[in-house]
């Protein structure tokens, strides 16, 4: 088991970690505008490691050069994506919940 | 290890699919059904690394374009009832 394979497996494992922390987040969180937050974690850092240790795996070839255009194309629609779903979800009449800093009740 | 991942990735497939049967509104539902897309991007790169046939990257690279424009169109339709609707100042609106 070489380095790169410990490279590897230590980038799936942390990519595996933020899917599952943003999957346990868009079960949990209260409303669609804090549930985006969940989801776009798992858009950014969860795909992106573990298609970078993907790619560790298959060293320096073409496989490589497919898994970074998959990521380069997640990283460019995954921002459109969650702004298209606020807006419209702002424009669909959804309230984001508001709390009271002051300490009244909500 | 592949097998590790496919599993890791399988179950928040299985969160998100949860989300999106519960969800109170039909945004929670549209933002559910995006991220299984995304993880299904993920399980398809996994298992082709699992099987020894990498060529499955190119079904993960289409499979993430259909998902974009479906979520797009999706989104499109509901904040304006309408997918082919010419803006109104694009074909004069004052005739």
């Amino acid at each position: 088991m070489g380095w790169l394979d410990v490279l590897s497996w230590i980038s799936i494992l942390a990519g595996l970690f933020f899917i599952l922390v943003g999957s346990i987040g868009l079960i949990r969180f209260p409303d669609v505008y804090t549930r985006l937050h969940a989801a776009g974690m798992t858009d950014t850092m969860g795909a992106g490691l573990v298609l970078i240790g993907l790619s560790f795996q298959a060293g320096l070839t073409l496989i490589t050069v497919r898994l970074l255009m998959i990521w380069a194309f997640l990283l460019f629609t995954s921002p459109i994506a969650t702004h298209a779903l606020a807006r419209a979800a702002l424009h669909g009449k959804v309230e984001p919940i508001q709390v009271d800093l002051a300490g009244g009740d909500p | 290890m592949f097998a590790v991942a496919a599993i890791g990735v399988g179950v928040g497939m299985t969160l998100a699919m949860v989300r999106a049967l519960l969800g109170p509104t039909l945004y929670d539902r549209v933002l559910a059904l995006n991220t299984f897309g995304t993880k299904t991007v993920l399980l398809i790169a996994v298992l082709g690394f699992l099987d020894g046939r990498p060529e499955f990257l190119d079904l993960a690279l289409v499979y993430a374009l259909i998902n974009f424009i479906g979520t797009i169109a999706v989104l499109k339709y509901f904040e304006f009832g309408d997918l082919g609707r010419a803006s109104p100042t694009r074909t004069g609106g004052r005739t």
